[in-house]
């Protein structure tokens, strides 16, 4: 077990590497740089940029030097102090943007878990245990439904029901008076209040496809063997049910929630932009669309790490679910 | 005579529609093993799991009582009882347990062998965990598992085939049940583990005075572990009795029909076989009448196909169902017999034939790989240093455990495998001899037409997207300049030759059962006009009758088309019966090798000796001195300076473990045992014999 | 049914064909079988075929063409259309919607449609409109439905914030948004087969490699590296291009699961007995792929392309939504959703949002008919 954490851990290395070298190079190898946006935007506003001050502006930043000296700057920073590189439309520190809106999108993330599985768990074992009843049909069917429903959709759908039959504008994660507030007992509550709707409409794919997935792990697990030798040893159905389909039908679910975890994180980006939610998400897209390069790519590198972080895991978590890993691998 | 359980009229239904089984009568003695015997779909598996109300959705008991004796002596109807009430749950695991064929598969992987032995006493006892713990080592002690205080605490995957039945076993019996059912419970083991199994059930059985009910297809094994033998046939009983009126006096065709396609092992091996015809139909399209008559070779038309039977009693608990010992006896003939086909006497070959296949020093060797960039870490020595010849016009039968790596060498002459090194030389008489690992080009089209291989599985083995026809004539495509008219009638040829109508050409494999589809497979081995055929496991997953059917076509096809085979198969009886001479490999290489006689006559490797030795029912006194293998193969990738099986030979000394025993003895008779002059081993009907000449 | 057996001498019971077919349907005949009682799927099926037709021909379907625009209809609420009319002597049949008249609301002081239930137009089927290209090349003037008269007003589904018929824009943005699906798949396949393929095919240490390097992409969260790549795209690369560089970009991360499932099936193939017995026939690697295992897993090759259009269709519009994806002129349902930006749009006129029930319509039909063709894809089961 150990031996296995341990190379798993190690794993992890050259895929960090990995995605920051994307994360960097996506934006940083398409023509044009945040100089060139700035003058093309205010050439926009009749004010041309000389071509002197735009390479005046570009050796301040630094742009000027070849991409992988920028990579390496820029990493270097990262890992050693911390440093994420500089802001150009803000005017700041990236890490200062950077950690209260990670820190808040690692809570709806999160959040949306844990509403997947307590919803989903539920209804997925009911589905498989009570297959072609009413309320199998009833799941399958949303389940179908929430597959088919894009998350930024289903967000303006809420958002237009809340607005318009209930009068709520409903947005964001927290009222405007706790915006800028420091963290308080009551901003936490606030974050709460705001939390649910985003989480409901970010776990609903999730959910869907979880209550499949269960269904049809537990619906082969069902019938296995195992299930009649210890029906023949005199278990209670529940008890039965619980202890060996269930739980078997755990390893394939968890090896999953790797998958939907990326969803989550994914689809969050979307839906933070149509809810206007003090996430990752709505300053990605600025920051892509102004080519606030440090900016961008510490958003896509920290994601990225957050997924590769919730892989890790997870497989830890399996590893630890299923002896079979534990042993032959380990 | 007492009895723990009476089953009356019992009705299980399929689905709602298919009865499965239909209105079966058995008794279950108290403290007694009954066999209860069939082959594969006649429902003998879904009669025990009714006993314990755990049958499979769709299928239900839809009728009839099973009446349970219980300990205080009420008597419960199982049948009437709520399959999830807490009446049921009482009665599994306490007073009837059960253990399965696959113990891999009816063990979760998830949970130690401890947990579940645990289990099934905390469900019936109140005891503590450490007591649980306590009882169930003692238990594992008691069926003979080793080291069981470090195996309670280890996973299935972690076991051998034989370790897991043992964990079973003791699951099962950790209530002390009154009735064991045991459905194949050794089916899918070595035979030399079989052999301890049964012996570990029967020991098991006598010590508690527990009933047991036993379920197997093999009366080899019936005859070994049996008291009482019921004989089961589409969801009836259709004959009944102690084990030795039912094994030496049988009176049902069906019982006769599967006893005379049973390999026997004493007399004549070579006898031929007589197979019962057909097969079991699926129970939707039972037979009118008596359900046996289109099978049967004393039916009589118009009263057997419409008439249903009853059962007789014959005396001496001896029960049949069948019209022939009933009240209208008279009207069938006992003496009709079908004609066996004479299955015309093969050529001995000439002393001085030069042989058809000579390997000689052969290796192979599967790497181990592992980590990410797949490191050689060791090597799987699965054919180490074969030499042997077959001959033109014989079989040479080749037997081991599984794991022996007798596939392997199989698979290494007809071409899957590269071997490392060696030579096999194929001389066919009519061409130069050529060397298969060398030879290239043309020569080696010509050699994948005369050298063919029939695999184990018949459904795997065809192509589900092609035709039947596709199938047989692909050989002639690929290698052959033959017309497609040409093939075609070939074909055809071909299936009438395996015994299938022509016009199933046009057929897709998933038509057809699996007997069929294994003839199928042979018709595709021969459209080449082989001269050697590799038969890989070839009738291992068909049913005895099935088998033997095919098994005595294969014989027939040898002396029609003069063909030469090397059998490669686990089963004893079936390679006595098919083989000329007979090859026993042990751990990658061969023991000992002779001709069939040579081998069950008058073996000289103490392997071979305890290979017999395992032989359900050779009719050995029960327990006297038999000879019983511990531990299994060795594991192949390492490296052993001696003799590979010394570890778990009885006669072995420390020079065996010294030095490589050399392959000696007469030309027509090898062995490789450095001791085999000294001992003196028993044969196949387990008495000393030494007829060498 | 009986036979002659040759090795007991006797004519045997032939075990009856008791399969379906009578064992003389071949593979893509069993799937067929299999997937007509799949009755979700069927549907599903019926439904994309639909879609794919639509996207064939917008412009004969759709009652005025993209160029249509009338600003003085801006946000005009949609019509309900009427099959008769009681002009004074009874009861008439008149297909017929009813022009708008404006009020204007004091409350909030804005303008409000309301129908004018005198003013009547007639519409019918097969009507002549404005004139356009049918598939491209047949001229033609004809429109499936519409209002009689050209150019009266005709919103069954409402109208933008430019007057612009929202059904019409729909039905063009099948047209998109059904094909970069298509279109992203293809690609997906080719990276997926191609590299699956030799993963499977080669095993040992370029498995290996492939392997960790598809976990790793697998592992990368799609949106934002999408939104990264292809808020990429320059404003100044034309429409159509932009169109390829999205379905490039959507095919980066999507082919990783084909090559997969396609790595798996070879991998298992491999050490089928029936592939090896065709070896031993001695047919050649190209033989073996194209005869013996191809035909084997096309069936799950098919099954997983069309569970994988969905999320294509899917991720277009959300790039598109967002304004990093597809821009007008082209339209597809994304571009068109980007009208519905923010609550108080939708609020006023939901009607915005039906493309997004066409997105709706269309996953969910493709994954009924995958999720049909997956269950189909090994007909020899059950």
């Amino acid at each position: 077990m150990g031996s296995f954490m341990l190379r798993r851990i190690i794993y992890v290395i050259p895929a960090l590497i990995a995605v920051s070298l994307i994360s960097f190079l996506v934006i940083a190898i398409p023509p044009g740089d945040f100089v060139t946006r700035t003058a093309e935007l205010r050439a926009a506003q009749g004010d041309i940029m000389p071509i002197a001050e735009q390479e005046a502006m570009r050796r301040a930043y630094g742009l000027d030097l070849p991409i992988m000296v920028q990579y390496w700057n820029w990493i270097s920073g990262v890992v050693l102090r911390g440093d994420f590189g500089y802001s150009f439309s803000f005017n700041l520190p990236v890490k200062d943007v950077i950690w209260p809106r990670l820190g808040l999108t690692v809570v709806l993330s999160v959040a949306s878990l844990l509403f997947i599985w307590v919803v989903a768990i539920p209804i997925g074992i009911y589905s498989a245990v009570r297959r072609y009843s009413a309320g199998d049909y009833v799941a399958t069917f949303l389940g179908f439904l929430g597959l088919a429903i894009p998350n930024f959709l289903l967000a303006l759908a809420v958002m237009y029901v809340a607005f318009a039959w209930f009068g709520m504008n409903v947005g964001g994660l927290f009222s405007p008076e706790y915006l800028e507030a420091p963290w308080s007992w009551d901003r936490v509550l606030d974050l709460l209040n705001h939390l649910w709707l985003p989480m409901i409409v970010l776990g609903t794919a999730g959910t869907a496809s979880v209550i499949r997935v269960i269904r049809a792990n537990l619906m082969d697990e069902l019938h296995k063997p195992y299930v009649t030798a210890a029906r023949a040893k005199g278990k209670g159905e529940f008890g039965l049910l619980m202890k060996y389909p269930v739980r078997h039908a755990l390893n394939p679910f968890v090896s999953g929630q790797n998958d939907i975890f990326v969803e989550i994180v994914s689809g969050g980006t979307i839906v933070a932009i149509v809810m206007g939610l003090q996430t990752t998400g709505p300053l990605l897209l600025d920051s892509l669309r102004t080519q606030d390069m440090y900016m961008a790519a510490s958003f896509i590198l920290m994601l990225s790490v957050l997924v590769v972080v919730g892989t890790l895991l997870s497989d830890l978590l399996l590893a630890w679910l299923d002896p079979r890993i534990r042993y032959q691998q380990g | 005579m007492d009895n723990l359980v009476e089953i009356r009229g019992l009705r299980i239904t399929f689905a709602g529609a298919v009865d499965v089984v239909t209105g079966l009568d058995l008794d279950i003695p108290a403290g007694k093993t009954l066999c209860l015997v069939g082959e594969s779909g006649c429902g003998k598996s879904v009669t025990a799991k009714a006993i314990l109300q755990v049958i499979d959705h769709p299928g239900r008991v839809s009728g009839g009582a099973i009446n349970l004796r219980q300990a205080n002596g009420d008597v419960l109807d199982i049948a009437a009882t709520r399959p999830t009430s807490p009446v049921m749950r009482h009665v599994r695991g306490a007073d009837i347990a059960m253990i399965h064929q696959e113990p891999m598969s009816f063990l979760s992987p998830l949970y130690t062998i401890g947990n579940q032995i645990s289990e099934a006493l905390t469900l019936h006892r109140k005891v503590s965990e450490k007591e649980a713990r306590a009882e169930g080592i003692k238990m594992l002690e008691q069926v003979g598992m080793p080291d069981p205080e470090r195996r309670y605490d280890s996973y299935t995957f972690q076991l051998s085939g034989g370790q897991r039945q043992r964990a079973m076993i003791a699951m099962a019996l950790i209530n002390q049940p009154r009735l064991l059912i045991a459905d194949e419970p050794t089916t899918a083991l070595d035979v030399t583990t079989q052999a301890n199994i049964l012996d570990l059930l029967a020991q098991l059985q006598r010590d508690s005075g527990m009933a047991v009910l036993f379920i197997t297809h093999d009366l080899g094994v019936v005859a070994e572990i049996a008291d009482e033998v019921a004989v089961m046939y589409l969801g009836k009983i259709v004959e009944r009795g102690p084990v030795k009126e039912v094994l030496e006096n049988p009176r049902h065709p069906y019982t006769r029909g599967l006893l005379a396609s049973m390999p026997r092992l004493d007399g004549d091996f070579k006898a031929p076989l007589k197979a019962i015809p057909g097969m079991v139909p699926p129970p939707a399209l039972r037979p009118t009448g008596c359900s046996f008559h289109p099978r049967c070779e004393w039916a009589v038309a118009g009263f057997c196909n419409t008439i249903s039977v009853l059962e007789t009693e014959l005396g001496n608990d001896h029960m049949v169902a069948c019209h022939a010992y009933g009240p209208q006896a008279g009207r069938i003939d006992r003496s009709a017999a079908r004609a066996t086909a004479a299955v015309a006497a093969i050529e001995k070959r000439e002393e001085s034939a030069e042989p058809l296949l000579s390997v000689r020093d052969l290796h192979k060797h599967f790497p181990i790989r592992a980590g990410f960039f797949q490191r050689q870490t060791g090597a799987v020595r699965a054919v180490n240093d074969i030499s042997l010849d077959i001959y033109p016009g014989e079989t040479l039968g080749l037997v081991g455990e599984s794991g022996c790596g007798k596939s392997t060498l199989g698979q290494t002459i007809v071409g899957l495998h590269r071997a490392d090194s060696g030579a096999i030389r194929f001389a066919d008489g009519s061409h130069e001899p050529v060397d298969l690992l060398t030879a290239r080009g043309a020569t080696a089209k010509r050699l994948r037409t005369d050298i063919r291989m029939i695999f184990q599985d018949p459904t795997g083995s065809l192509n589900p997207r092609m035709r039947v026809r596709d199938i047989i004539g692909e050989v002639l495509q690929v290698n052959s300049r033959y017309s497609a008219g040409e093939i075609e009638a070939r074909v055809q040829v071909l299936l009438s030759r395996v015994g299938l109508s022509p016009d199933y050409a046009e057929r897709y494999p998933h038509a057809f059962s699996g007997g069929q589809r294994q003839r199928i497979a042979i018709a595709r081995a021969l459209a080449s006009d082989p001269r050697l055929v590799i038969a890989d496991e070839a009738v291992s997953a068909l049913d005895v009758s099935v088998q033997t059917q095919i098994i005595n076509m294969m014989k027939s096809l040898q002396a029609e088309m003069g063909l030469t085979y090397l059998f490669v198969s686990h089963d004893l009886g079936v390679i006595a019966n098919i083989s000329d001479r007979v090859a026993v490999m042990y751990a990658g290489r061969i023991v000992e090798i002779g001709s069939t006689e040579a081998i069950f006559r008058n073996p000289r490797h103490p392997y071979t000796e305890a290979l017999l030795a395992a032989i359900p029912g050779r009719g050995v006194g029960k327990s006297t001195d038999r000879i019983r293998l511990g531990g299994h193969v060795p594991d192949p990738s390492r490296q052993v300076a001696g003799c590979a099986f010394a570890d778990r030979c009885q006669y072995a000394q420390p020079a065996c473990r010294a030095v490589m025993p050399p392959l000696d003895g007469t030309p027509d008779h090898r062995f490789a045992c450095i001791r085999a002059d000294e001992l003196r081993l028993r044969t196949v009907t387990g008495k000393p014999e030494m007829v060498d000449a | 049914m009986s036979t002659f057996d040759e090795t007991t001498g006797q004519v045997a019971p032939v075990a009856p064909i008791h399969q379906r077919g009578r064992g003389y349907d071949g593979h893509w005949a069993l799937v067929w079988q299999k997937f007509l009682r799949h009755r979700l799927g069927v549907a599903g099926g019926i439904v994309v075929i639909l879609a794919y037709i639509v996207a064939l021909v917008p412009e004969f379907l759709a009652p005025v063409t993209l160029e249509a625009y009338n600003p003085s209809y801006s946000y005009a609420p949609p019509q309900a259309i009427q099959w008769g009319r009681d002009d004074g002597e009874g009861w008439r049949f008149l297909p017929h919607v009813n022009a708008y008249k404006t009020e204007i609301d004091y409350n909030s002081g804005r303008r409000l449609f309301v129908a004018d239930p005198d003013a009547v137009i007639p519409i019918g089927l097969f009507v002549q409109g404005e004139r356009y290209n049918l598939l491209g090349f047949i001229p033609t003037d004809l429109h499936l439905f519409g209002p009689v008269e050209v150019g009266q007003p005709f919103f069954v589904a409402g109208a933008d914030r430019l007057g612009r018929d929202i059904l019409s824009r729909t039905i063009y943005g099948t047209r998109i948004s059904m094909t970069i699906g298509l279109i992203g798949v293809a690609l997906s396949l080719l990276f997926g087969i191609l590299i699956g393929g030799i993963s499977g095919l080669f095993g040992g240490v370029v498995d290996n490699l492939i392997q960790r390097f598809i976990e790793f992409i697998q592992s990368v969260p799609a949106i934002p590296l999408w939104i990264g790549l292809a808020a990429a795209i320059p404003q100044s690369v034309p429409p159509l291009q932009v169109y390829f560089l999205i379905t490039i970009i959507l095919s980066v991360l999507g082919w990783t699961s084909l090559a997969r499932v396609v790595r798996g099936r070879f991998l298992a193939m491999r050490s089928e007995d029936f592939v090896k017995a065709a070896r031993l026939d001695g047919c050649g690697p190209v033989r073996i792929i194209f005869r013996h295992m191809l035909p084997s897993f096309l069936s799950h090759i098919i099954a997983t392309v069309s569970l994988a259009i969905p999320g294509m269709i899917l991720a277009e519009t959300a790039l598109s939504y967002l304004g990093i994806g597809l821009r007008t002129p082209i339209v597809s349902w994304g571009v068109l959703l980007q009208e519905a930006q923010n609550v108080r749009t939708i609020a006023s006129a939901p009607w915005l949002l039906l493309p997004g029930g066409a997105v709706v319509i269309a996953v969910l039909a493709l994954n009924f008919l995958g999720d049909g063709l997956r269950d189909a894809a090994d007909p020899y089961s059950d």
